[in-house]
């Protein structure tokens, strides 16, 4: 397929990802924010530093409250990365990865679009519980997966259209953690306290991962939450789960079975999933969670470089099909 | 819930495409009518509104350049369609067909032997000296000589109903998409209508597109593509439609590469070789080494591979000197001069300024015409004469003097009109007509066509920039 259609694809679906993971942060900690103690403040910043983007915030916003952690992340047209952004530039690569995907696909990324545009003018959020467009934009991004995956054969278009997905889901679910990592306990011997738990419970809501958590483990501790996030095999928005469907599509488009890689994409995803196969959560924790997943967001970022270099950035000394 | 009725529906002395001089309803409205009228207001506005909101979903949407960034139009469809009877079609079809064989013909000519200026039919400086003439085309052999592989004309009706060419769009003439999108969201605002008026149907024009460019070379499973400026084209939805349609490659100049002569698209497996493009990129973009030196749009030595005849290129560079309003004036004889036939479908009359004794009523008359420049387009360098201050008639009438060559003229037509739904009301807007003409083995017709309509009131400017709108086209069986 073209290059540059598939880098499209590629992009449609990153941002979609973005846009609906996105939705997920600012509803958790929206929620969280209800279950405070009376004592304690509202905790916004860390929701921005996790998504990387805290000093743009700061060149903008002279505090990090509800209403402008809101607007930067769901409205605000300077933050490239905005939802409503991510949902402009997710139609714009849709429109450029028009033959690629179907009518269907099409009309539901427009949909979205035109549903967080009206939404956005409105303003109507700040009147009132924003949850419930939240919660559109969400239930917008899983009907476009639905769509995505129910109308589009398994060409090369849906796979990139997938290593681009997961890349990103593998990316913002370890954001998640991140955003753990960054909120303030009231004391240190904190942890494991009830008001501990709470903001572990809303940190698996955000990525719908509370049920399938619970069935898997019962109980509510740090440790295993970390676990089940990062290295479970069978939970889809897990990082481990999240690189082996991008590894598999990955094989497809190369079109290589068995072990072993025939790309440099391939080569550098294979390893680093590898590592986490072997890995084990205690190990991870000693190294301390928050520069292991600093390190694997690097190593993940590496890896995007790499498909844009291997696939789509085509010169022309390449070589002719017949 | 009052009904629409047309009771006091004005025809003010224009051309109706529904009703005749007397009032009557015309035959191949009757049905319709019959049953628009049996349809409460509230009903029709909710069909008008789901209308706007189809095209606003399926993304049919353009950007306005002159507007802020961000702002998305539609191209209003008006539910009210533009009905022609099976048999004037027929005869619109002859016409047509008749006019593109002698403008290919013509075309050929031109970068051949130019017999038709060696016999003194048209001037040799009108031709040569026009922007639109490509030297680079001197003696090249397309397949099977054909140049104007995809036309859209623009048609219009005077007061009497004449139908009459005003425009002949030979280079990249859009619009088809929404023929065909129209077509499918009227099909479901009046489906009982379609079962029982035998609307002849539109759906095959992208099959009959796809036959028509893999017609054109012998290559076996040839790979198509459509050539487009990009996304922010104002086309670009038809670009995108077109290729999904045919199942065609979408691609941009610098998706393409040419080695060795032939052309590549730059894939994800590779370099791939593609043998048909059907561009929709103007012949001064589609080469900077060849033509304009600073496109960003085209693919260098794209000229190359065509004139060896390794790509086609439709419609074929060079066109556009068919397209020229100077030899627009010269279509009639044009026609007799190839075929030995008088033209079916007249021109719009015009006054040729270069020719003394036109030149001489123009100048007498530059109240009543319309002027023309002849190496402009889109409404630019243009004077409307009933619409001009006399300061602008006189520099007019300066310009026309110290160029004539340059200006045609034309008297002002008042275009046919069609019911067409307002705020509150039905009434009559004026109308033309695009239909798209299709010439590979054999030159076909898809029987409907881009109805514009200026939906201000009063207005006979349809285009979309300006208030212009569209309606669906329904051509009956008979």
């Amino acid at each position: 397929m073209l290059s540059r259609l598939a880098d499209a694809i590629y992009w449609m679906n990153r941002y979609i990802e973005r846009a609906e993971n996105y939705a997920r942060f600012v509803e958790a900690n929206y929620n969280l924010a209800l279950e405070l103690p009376p004592d304690m403040p509202e905790q916004w910043k860390p929701l921005v530093v996790a998504t990387g983007d805290w000093y743009l915030f700061k060149s903008l916003y002279e505090e990090a409250e509800k209403q402008s952690v809101i607007n930067f992340l769901v409205f605000d047209g300077e933050n490239p990365n905005s939802i409503c952004n991510c949902i402009i530039k997710a139609r714009e690569n849709a429109r450029v990865a028009r033959p690629e995907i179907t009518k269907e696909v099409w009309e539901q990324v427009n949909a979205l679009y035109h549903m967080v545009k009206d939404q956005g003018d409105k303003k109507l959020w700040k009147n009132k519980d924003p949850r419930g467009f939240f919660n559109e934009i969400k239930r917008g991004c899983q009907l476009l997966y639905g769509i995505f995956d129910a109308t589009i054969s398994r060409t090369d278009g849906w796979h990139f259209g997938k290593v681009g997905q997961f890349l990103e889901r593998a990316d913002k679910t370890s954001r998640v953690l991140d955003v753990k990592y960054h909120i303030i306990l009231p004391s240190p011997d904190a942890v494991g306290t009830p008001f501990d738990l709470i903001q572990w419970a809303a940190l698996l809501k955000s990525v719908s991962a509370y049920d399938m958590y619970r069935k898997k483990y019962g109980k509510l501790t740090s440790m295993e939450i970390a676990e089940f996030l990062i290295l479970d095999k069978q939970f889809p928005r897990s990082i481990l789960r999240c690189l082996l469907y991008a590894e598999q599509s990955l094989h497809t488009i190369s079109g290589r079975s068995g072990s072993g890689y025939s790309n440099d994409t391939e080569k550098q995803l294979g390893l680093v999933r590898s590592q986490m196969e072997y890995a084990d959560i205690s190990n991870i924790l000693t190294i301390g969670m928050y520069e292991y997943l600093d390190e694997l967001q690097g190593k993940l970022n590496a890896v995007s470089d790499s498909v844009f270099k291997t696939f789509f950035a085509i010169n022309s000394q390449m070589q002719m099909q017949q | 819930m009052p009904k629409i009725n047309f009771e006091n529906y004005l025809r003010e002395g224009f051309f109706d495409e529904m009703f005749d001089d007397s009032g009557k309803v015309r035959d191949h409205y009757g049905l319709f009518k019959e049953r628009l009228e049996q349809i409460g207001w509230k009903k029709i506005k909710f069909l008008q509104h789901s209308t706007d909101r189809a095209q606003l979903s399926l993304g049919m949407t353009f950007n306005v350049y002159s507007e802020a960034q961000g702002i998305e139009r539609i191209l209003p469809l008006d539910v009210v369609p533009r009905i022609i009877s099976g048999q004037e079609w027929d005869q619109l079809e002859k016409g047509l067909q008749q006019r593109i064989k002698a403008l290919n013909l013509f075309i050929h000519d031109l970068y051949h032997d130019q017999k038709i200026i060696k016999d003194k039919i048209i001037p040799k400086e009108l031709i040569l000296s026009g922007t639109t003439y490509l030297k680079q085309c001197e003696g090249l052999n397309p397949p099977q000589n054909i140049w104007c592989h995809i036309t859209g004309s623009d048609l219009i009706r005077d007061n009497t109903g004449q139908y009459m060419v005003l425009e002949d769009n030979l280079r990249c003439p859009s619009g088809v998409s929404y023929l065909l999108e129209n077509r499918e969201i009227l099909k479901r605002t009046f489906p009982e209508l379609f079962e029982t008026l035998n609307v002849r149907p539109v759906y095959d024009y992208s099959h009959i597109l796809r036959d028509m460019l893999e017609s054109l070379t012998d290559k076996p499973n040839p790979i198509v593509a459509v050539l487009t400026p990009g996304i922010y084209n104002s086309a670009y939805y038809e670009h995108a439609y077109l290729a999904q349609q045919m199942g065609a490659e979408l691609v941009e100049g610098r998706d393409l590469v040419v080695q060795k002569d032939h052309v590549y698209m730059r894939t994800t497996q590779g370099l791939q070789k593609v043998d048909v493009i059907y561009r929709r990129v103007d012949d001064d973009f589609l080469d900077p080494v060849h033509f304009r030196s600073d496109s960003m749009l085209g693919t260098p030595h794209l000229f190359e591979a065509y004139k060896k005849g390794n790509v086609i290129l439709v419609n074929a560079p060079g066109t556009g000197v068919a397209d020229d309003k100077a030899v627009y004036a010269y279509v009639p004889r044009i026609i007799k001069y190839y075929l030995g036939e008088e033209m079916l479908i007249p021109n719009v009359q015009t006054y040729i300024c270069r020719e003394e004794n036109d030149y001489q009523y123009v100048m007498e008359n530059i109240a009543n015409l319309v002027i023309k420049q002849t190496d402009a387009s889109g409404g630019y360098g243009m004077l409307i004469g009933p619409k001009s201050t006399k300061a602008e008639q006189e520099e007019f009438k300066k310009r026309v003097k110290e160029n004539p060559r340059k200006y045609i003229a034309q008297p002002v037509i008042n275009l046919s009109r069609v019911p067409t739904l307002t705020e509150n009301d039905i009434e009559g807007r004026h109308v033309d007509l695009r239909p798209y003409i299709l010439y590979g083995k054999e030159i076909k017709t898809i029987p409907g066509a881009l109805t514009r309509v200026a939906l201000k009131k009063g207005s006979l400017v349809v285009n979309s920039s300006q208030g212009g709108g569209s309606k669906d086209t329904w051509v009956l069986d008979h």
